[in-house]
């Protein structure tokens, strides 16, 4: 996007797309998958695609890229589970792992052959790395991290929202002249779709035609988190955070303390990670993860809007702050007006009270 | 490998970079350094701008330094806890230009002058922290900075590093700062849109009102606060001796927050969201109080030496003035071949002496230790002045001399006919 | 080695404030720094340099004030610093602005090749993390990005074996040069800069290009006309309706608090009794 946040053009006039570019139609998204997994972003996305396709009236594809066998045919399956049409799939032995070159050149080449007019990626590590070589390559606008996706039927054209300045202000964007149009959505900002096995699409095929001496770069291993207990706060179902207000290292143990009679993972504010009480995969926010757990204790944050940003969409929010006026009361869903240094201890007495007795109820 | 600058300023502030911009302008061999991220990050000051002490140094400065607004009306307050009595004076002589007082902010007014002091020819290392005096024997020969590499020489090393200067200290130049002769002042800028600002202080685009306010806002201490307005933001801000926070064990933070609810004073700001909160001492020992200013191979210049004329609240003036005034004498020297001893920097002493700086801190010699040992100005007077006015003000049915009599007897009651004669004597001796 | 490192001057978003009254974005007073993540590039960049030898060019797109960032760069040890700034480049998106660096960087090629850029992971401001691969792509490049440590550089074989950030774990690639690599925040610590390069610095003779000395040929490739997409509404978050309900009981004993508490949440939110009980060890 561009860095001038003042509007340039009245999106509001109509513009009358070159006859070239109305033939791009239908919403594809990119289903994002690593060791067998598909990424839930890829299903959150495919949710808010179904919404734009029906609102264009055109159909919503996935696009699976990777090694042939069972689980990218899985994969299409399963895109169609969660709201998708058809799948486009191209199956090639130099796709088993994420590399730039043979992705983007795969992607560029469904879209020339298939002509999508909206392109939504995740924006992974993978998808920000992609999506800001296929936009590239295909020199059609890209709009990054968006928060929000809707049409504007006028132009038929996808508006874009997302955060700007660092969340004190969002903007609206627009790729009226180009396509197709390309956003990237990080995970869990938006909401997980229902999942139908009864759907059923068909499978579209492509060749990839690159062939893996033609491939400069080599994976020469790959070391998963999981085998070095790296926290995977996105998608923890609660959440427990600190922020400055735990004042000393210390004291954050009541945080850790608490998380682990929940069975929780632990999180935090920016100026903790800064000071190395936790490591930086804990940081929930702007810069940080965002997450949408179902329950999020924040303890001693303020609730500034970097913060909020990564947290605000988890189900239920307990701040305890000793402040009444801190922010965070303004969108949390309890409030504990009171020193969380004695608050976490109790609440955590409270909750391991809750869990003996509703264990002996059975 | 060490470089050698015919002058080292310590320090961007409006002293060093008067004294750099006047000696590089005079084809020196200058180098600045400044600690601060940038000059005036760091840097704070109320702000009032005095328009001759620049001028003399930048004559033209008006073109295009960055000045918030020029001064229309200057009012003094007197506050108790719920009212003030105050005076007002505006002049359209005021709104004739070349104007005399300005508002400025001080981050983009210090950035605006060192630009004007590199492009004179200066050096500028920013980011950067003088740690040590390089000595010979007792001469300044040089300084030694925090990075790697860091000595540097020069002829002559003018410290303009501000009040509490560390160099002055360690190089044993100066005692420990006695917390009696500086005040510890906070100031918060607060925005509001450029239309409000005018509305509520009754001015037009480009016109500034400053309001000085003595009172219960200080608690008794000795001290002062007061409001100044920019383009699109008010400055508030409330500052006392740095020895009298010690003793009452309150925060400037907390006397300005009060003073910020008072009834006067908060629908001034209300609707206004902070911008900026900073704290900073201002060096009010006044006369008495000034160091050595000046040995082999050194000067001293602004806050450093403490140049503050408090009662007049000034203090940006004196800077540059000084620093213009060691510049040119440094620049003297040099024509004449002569070094930088002691003995020949005395010509920086002479010029201060003909200048008002020290005409106008001599003057005022006596005040700072009056208004010390006499807290009765910051609290009861206030109170009784307030108390009279609402009195004279109120119409119930009680006829106006026997208003006059309570008054005087509510005077008399808190002080001796005796003691309030002899306070009005100790003021007048003061300012005398 | 030679090695090109973009970096960009960006408002230190922690002092933006928006205007109560028209929403905008106040800038008036806003510092300007050099882009924290390019930070990471560059001092990954210098340490390559001091291990393998040869230089470093920064490279920005900007304001005349941009000049700032560059002299930074220059004072922890970059060799050149060339600032591309043109009042055509204005308005652009990263789709122009990496054609624009791309062009630049061409330029610099005529006169030593480069064998590495470094951009940042993404600005504070833009936040899009999309101009270092669309440079990539431009240059035709190979593209690492999110490098969080650079094992081995063969310069004889014009090799590079890095670890990259990927979701669930850490790739090691192999790739050749030249290449373009983002780095991960966190990797390393920017020096302290020494005395001589602050000198080197505040009197470095800045090489600033226009468009036409940055080889620009296609004019509708940059500024506004350049930039697919459009901004078309700045707006404020809207404030939540709902503000957090305060537990308040009689005693206020922290006890009690909690008690009531988990009898309000339980009763709103029956299920998250049974993800506790599922979840807790
Ligand atoms: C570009 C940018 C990106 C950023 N990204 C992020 C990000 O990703 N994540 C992030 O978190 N921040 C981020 N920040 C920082 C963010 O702006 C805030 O500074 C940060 O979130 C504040 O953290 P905090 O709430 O822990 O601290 P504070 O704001 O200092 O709040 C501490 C709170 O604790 C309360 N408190 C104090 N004592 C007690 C007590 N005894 N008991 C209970 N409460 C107490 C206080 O009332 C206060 O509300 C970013 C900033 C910038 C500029
Ligand atoms: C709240 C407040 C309100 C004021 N209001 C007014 C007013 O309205 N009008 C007025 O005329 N005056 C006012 N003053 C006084 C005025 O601000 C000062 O007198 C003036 O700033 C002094 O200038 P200076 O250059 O001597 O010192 P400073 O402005 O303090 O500059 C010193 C510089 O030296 C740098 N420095 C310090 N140590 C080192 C080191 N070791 N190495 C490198 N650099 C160093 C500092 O970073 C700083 O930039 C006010 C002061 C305060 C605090
Ligand atoms: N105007 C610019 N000049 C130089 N480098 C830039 C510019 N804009 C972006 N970059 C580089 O591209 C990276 C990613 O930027 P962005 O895509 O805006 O998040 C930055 O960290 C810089 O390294």
């Amino acid at each position: 996007m561009s860095e001038t946040t003042e509007p340039r053009k009245p999106a509001r006039k109509k513009v009358e797309l070159d006859p070239k570019l109305a033939r791009y139609k239908g919403v594809w998204v990119f289903v994002e998958h690593e060791r067998g997994q598909v990424h839930p972003v890829s299903w959150e996305l495919m949710g808010e695609g179904r919404k734009l396709a029906d609102k264009l009236g055109v159909e919503l594809a996935g696009v699976v890229m990777g090694a042939p066998g069972e689980d990218t045919r899985t994969f299409c399956h399963q895109a169609m589970h969660h709201g998708a049409d058809l799948c486009y799939l191209i199956a090639d032995e130099v796709l088993r792992d994420y590399r730039n070159e043979p992705f983007t050149k795969g992607m560029t080449d469904l879209v020339n052959t298939w002509q999508p007019e909206i392109l939504l990626i995740g924006a992974t590590t993978l998808g920000r790395d992609l999506a800001g070589s296929v936009a590239t390559t295909l020199k059609t606008g890209l709009t990054a991290d968006c928060t929000e996706l809707a049409i504007d039927m006028e132009n038929r054209s996808l508006a874009a929202t997302r955060p700007t300045f660092g969340g004190s202000l969002l903007c609206t964007i627009v790729t009226l002249n180009y396509r197709p149009q390309m956003a990237t959505v990080r995970p869990r900002v938006m909401a997980m779709p229902k999942r139908d096995e009864s759907r059923t699409g068909r499978i579209v095929e492509h060749p990839l035609g690159m062939i893996e001496t033609a491939i400069i770069t080599k994976v020469l291993e790959y070391i998963p988190d999981n085998l070095q207990g790296k926290p995977q706060l996105a998608f923890a179902d609660i959440i427990v955070s600190g922020g400055r207000g735990m004042k000393k290292q210390e004291n954050f143990q009541r945080i850790w303390d608490l998380a682990k009679v929940l069975g929780a993972e632990v999180g935090a504010t920016r100026p903790i990670v800064q000071a190395g009480w936790v490591e930086a995969d804990r940081q929930v926010g702007q810069s940080g993860k965002t997450v949408r757990p179902k329950l999020y204790i924040a303890a001693g944050i303020s609730g500034a809007i970097q913060h909020r940003v990564g947290m605000e969409d988890s189900d239920v929010i307990i701040a305890i702050n000793s402040d009444p006026n801190a922010p965070i009361f303004d969108f949390a869903t309890y409030g504990i007006v009171g020193n969380a240094m004695v608050i976490v201890p109790a609440l955590t007495d409270a909750f391991r009270q809750h869990l003996s007795t509703s264990r002996m109820a059975g | 490998m060490a470089e050698k600058f015919d002058a080292i300023v310590v320090g961007a502030g409006p002293s060093g970079n008067a004294a750099a911009y006047t000696l590089a302008k005079s084809g020196l061999k200058v180098l600045q350094i400044e600690r601060g991220e940038y000059p005036g990050s760091k840097n704070v000051q109320g702000a009032i701008l005095y328009s001759d002490a620049l001028e003399r140094i930048i004559p033209d400065f008006r073109e295009d330094a960055p000045l918030e607004r020029h001064i229309v009306e200057q009012q003094m307050w007197i506050l108790d806890d719920e009212s003030y009595v105050g005076s007002t004076y505006r002049s359209a002589e005021f709104n004739k230009p070349p104007y005399n007082r300005y508002t400025i902010i001080r981050a983009q007014f210090d950035k605006w002058f060192s630009k004007k002091v590199q492009d004179a020819g200066a050096l500028l290392i920013c980011e950067t922290t003088v740690s040590n005096l390089l000595l010979d024997k007792n001469r300044v020969i040089g300084i030694q900075t925090d990075r790697e590499g860091g000595a540097i020489y020069a002829d002559i090393v003018i410290l303009a590093d501000g009040v509490n200067s560390l160099l002055a200290k360690k190089a044993g130049f100066h005692p420990e700062l006695n917390a009696g002769d500086v005040a510890l002042a906070v100031k918060e800028i607060h925005f509001l849109p450029q239309n409000l600002v005018e509305e509520r202080f009754n001015i037009d685009d480009e016109e500034g009102v400053v309001i000085e306010m003595v009172g219960k806002i200080t608690q008794g201490m000795m001290g002062t606060g007061f409001l100044y307005t920019n383009k699109e933001s008010v400055t508030i801000g409330v500052g006392c001796m740095l020895s009298d926070f010690k003793q009452q064990k309150t925060t400037p933070y907390m006397l300005l927050e009060q003073m910020k609810a008072h009834p006067a004073i908060k629908p001034l700001l209300a609707g206004s969201e902070m911008k900026e909160y900073t704290a900073h001492l201002i060096p009010e020992g006044g006369y008495k109080a000034i160091p050595k200013i000046f040995g082999d191979g050194w000067m001293m210049v602004g806050d450093a030496a403490m140049f503050v004329n408090a009662v007049h609240r000034e203090g940006s003036n004196l800077a540059m003035t000084s620093g213009r005034l060691a510049a040119e004498t440094v620049i003297e020297l040099a024509k004449q071949g002569r070094e930088m001893t002691e003995a020949n920097l005395s010509l920086y002493r002479e010029k201060l002496d003909d200048s008002f700086i020290l005409k106008d801190l001599k003057k005022y010699k006596d005040l700072p230790g009056i208004l010390h040992k006499n807290p009765q100005f910051f609290t009861t007077y206030p109170e009784l002045v307030n108390r009279a006015a609402h009195s004279m003000l109120t119409v119930d049915g009680i006829d106006k001399k026997t208003k006059e009599l309570e008054i005087r007897r509510s005077f008399l009651k808190k002080r001796s006919l005796f003691g309030l004669i002899g306070d009005a004597f100790k003021m007048w001796r003061a300012f005398e | 080695m030679h090695i090109v490192v973009c970096i960009k001057q960006v408002p230190d978003s922690a002092q933006i404030r928006v205007h109560p009254v028209t929403n905008t974005i106040m800038r008036q007073g806003v510092p300007a720094i050099v882009n924290p993540y390019d930070l990471y590039s560059l001092e990954e960049a210098l340490r390559l340099k001091d291990r393998y030898g040869g230089r470093v060019t920064v490279l920005s797109m900007g304001p005349p004030q941009a000049e700032t960032a560059l002299r930074k760069a220059i004072s922890f040890g970059a060799d050149e610093a060339i600032l591309v700034t043109d009042r055509a480049f204005a308005g652009s998106d990263t789709l122009a602005t990496s054609y624009a660096l791309a062009s630049a960087i061409r330029q610099i090629e005529k006169d030593i090749p480069v064998d590495l850029v470094f951009a940042g992971k993404q600005t504070i401001d833009g936040d899009t993390a999309q101009v270092g691969p669309g440079i990539a792509k431009r240059l035709d490049m190979r593209l690492l990005t999110y490098i969080s440590k650079i094992r081995e550089l063969d310069a004889l074989h014009g090799t590079i074996t890095v670890e990259r950030r990927a979701e669930g774990g850490v790739q090691v690639l192999k790739t050749k040069l030249p290449c373009l690599v983002t780095v991960l925040e966190g990797t390393n610590e920017m020096r302290f800069a020494t005395m001589n390069n602050m000198f080197r610095a505040a009197r470095y003779p800045l090489k600033v290009w226009n468009k036409e000395s940055a080889g620009i040929e296609d004019l509708t490739k940059i500024g506004l006309k350049g930039s697919p997409t459009i901004v078309s509404k700045v707006f404020a978050p809207s404030p939540k309706a709902v503000k957090a309900e305060i537990i308040d009981t009689e005693s206020n004993q922290p006890k009690d608090l909690v008690v009531t508490l988990l009898a309000k949440l339980f009763t709103k939110k029956p299920d998250l009794a049974h993800d506790i009980a599922k979840n807790a060890p």
